[in-house]
């Protein structure tokens, strides 16, 4: 009796359907940087939660997969974890919180911090998947300034951003030009992250569930962040290491401790910080407490 | 003047289902003249310089630009990309109303600065510098630069939509009732200023207008037209001094005479 009733096809998605996001995802890979228009699916969450993501990866993810899924860099947020347990339902595959284990990482606003190797698939959920949109309100122009590559339009952006407010102030969701071709949001990453796209071991796709598009960058592409030469792209940069973990040149998050001012900056990778704890890396906020206890 | 024109036109047509829109318009322009196409509101004046923009597909005839090598080319063989880059480069629109032609949400330094950036300029302090000296030429002071069009008043935007047009040199600029909407003195003002700035780069320009003043301040040459039809053409003076035409005569007899 049990094994007459319905139940999920491997990974959510039909087959059919995987395999029409399997053929965005090779035309996408084929043209990097490139929107591909999709049939994205109603997914059981809210747009704006991921869909996109999720249907990319139901669509490459096979049983052997280790899969691996961060939000704002951190493991154990809501939307990670209800992700996480998602796939642990509908496809049965291992899970795990470490980077180098993972053979894919579906991303929500972070690349982790530590590099990512051959062989794993970095999965970004998408809002908005055109960089030219809230210039050009225009789908029909958008497309058309893609296709002739016009894209003096974008600069205007940055232009406005330091006739303002003196240098280029946008922080995220940072445009880049994708092989010496396509401009690309590479969705709402801070720009600190950038530089990490650009050769990357890794296979990057993007997923955009409401916006029904489909973009990669592939291994070893070139990715650059655009600027002007008299104001070039800049990463941010903390004067503050993380208070847990002690590290340094990485992206912290700000966290505030009560209502006195007091505050700490702590890694906003927390697989990046644990792994460093482990390994007997202490932060400021730490050392006290590890005194104590001794 | 040089030996040959900068714009070849050759029957020129323009059918809107069985109505049309202009029929059958031939002329050349010469570099450094000033066409004013001139008629009442109906008579096709706007369907032909769209044809002529290739901002409409015309039903027949045919359009050849001499491009910057000397080699003439039909506007509508071109290939899309070439031809959106003849018109953020070689050419200039001036609609009637700046809203069309302006960003109206990125400051008058970005509006003008965009033909720039466009065409690979990725200096940001060289474009400020240029962007600053076209708001001087257009008589915009220089403490706007980082104002929004929507915060200017009408004279300005249609002085920034030009500056706009100018910065990359063109050699023909198309104008759409550059005046309309304007009262009287700021009217004066912007003719007086684009005389000037035709005069000085030599533009070629193409100016659709239902004002008569504004034909006789600006062009050489004009061309008159009614239901679709050039009926008379000459030079500006001759035609309002010596209309021949029924038509042309009760239009020059119309202008108000204060």
């Amino acid at each position: 009796m049990s094994a007459d009733l319905a139940t999920y096809n491997f990974a959510y998605l039909d087959e059919q359907t995987k395999r029409m996001i399997r053929r965005a995802i090779l035309k996408a890979i084929a043209i990097p940087g490139y929107q591909v228009p999709f049939a994205s699916r109603e997914m059981p969450m809210p747009y704006g939660w991921g869909t996109g993501g999720v249907q990319v990866t139901a669509a490459i993810i096979g049983p052997d997969d280790v899969l691996k899924v961060i939000d704002q860099g951190a493991d154990d947020t809501t939307n990670a974890v209800s992700i996480r347990a998602f796939f642990q339902k509908v496809a049965s595959v291992a899970v795990t919180t470490h980077t180098k284990d993972a053979t894919i990482i579906q991303t929500r606003h972070r690349i982790p911090e530590q590099k990512l190797t051959e062989g794993q698939v970095l999965v970004y959920q998408v809002p908005i998947p055109e960089p030219l949109r809230f210039l050009e309100p225009r789908e029909t122009e958008t497309r058309k300034m893609h296709a002739l590559e016009e894209y003096g339009l974008m600069h205007v952006k940055l232009y406005e951003d330091i006739a303002h407010n003196g240098r280029i102030s946008k922080t995220y969701a940072y445009p880049v030009k994708v092989d010496g071709r396509y401009v690309m949001d590479p969705s709402p990453t801070p720009k600190f992250d950038n530089p990490k796209m650009h050769m990357s071991d890794a296979l990057q796709l993007f997923g955009a569930g409401r916006e029904k598009r489909i973009y990669a960058v592939p291994p070893h592409t070139e990715v650059v962040s655009l600027d002007f030469e008299d104001h070039p792209f800049e990463i941010q940069t903390f004067e503050q290491d993380c208070a847990l973990c002690g590290a340094h040149g990485v992206y912290l998050d700000e966290v505030v401790l009560d209502d006195q001012g007091g505050r700490m900056f702590v890694c906003s990778d927390t697989d990046h910080c644990e792994d460093r704890r482990d390994h007997g890396h202490v932060g400021e906020m730490l050392a006290p407490n590890k005194e104590a206890a001794e | 003047m040089s030996e040959t024109p900068l714009l070849k036109v050759s029957g020129v047509s323009k059918f809107y289902g069985s109505r049309i829109g202009c029929q059958d318009v031939s002329f050349d322009l010469w570099p450094g003249e000033v066409l004013a196409i001139v008629g009442e509101s109906g008579s096709g004046k706007t369907t032909l310089l769209n044809c002529l923009s290739t901002r409409l597909m015309p039903s027949a005839g045919s359009v050849e630009y001499r491009m910057r090598d000397g080699n003439f080319r039909d506007l509508y063989h071109m290939s899309e990309a070439e031809r959106r880059f003849l018109m953020r480069t070689d050419w200039g629109f001036v609609h009637q109303n700046p809203a069309d032609g302006l960003r109206m949400t990125v400051s008058a330094g970005a509006n003008v600065g965009e033909r720039l950036m466009a065409v690979g300029d990725r200096h940001y302090g060289k474009i400020r510098e240029t962007a600053t000296d076209w708001l001087g030429r257009v008589e915009i002071s220089a403490d706007r630069i980082d104002d929004q069009p929507r915060a200017f008043s009408g004279g300005m935007r249609q002085r920034l939509q030009i500056a706009r047009n100018l910065v990359t040199g063109p050699r023909l600029v198309f104008m759409d009732e550059p005046t309309g909407g304007l009262d009287v003195s700021v009217q004066a003002r912007l003719l007086d200023l684009v005389r000037g700035l035709v005069n000085d780069l030599g533009l070629s320009a193409i100016v659709v207008t239902h004002d008569l003043a504004v034909a006789r301040l600006l062009s050489h040459r004009m061309m008159v037209m009614k239901d679709g039809h050039v009926i008379e053409q000459g030079l500006t003076d001759r035609v309002l001094d010596d209309p021949r035409e029924p038509y042309t005569q009760l239009l020059v007899s119309s202008i108000l005479q204060v």
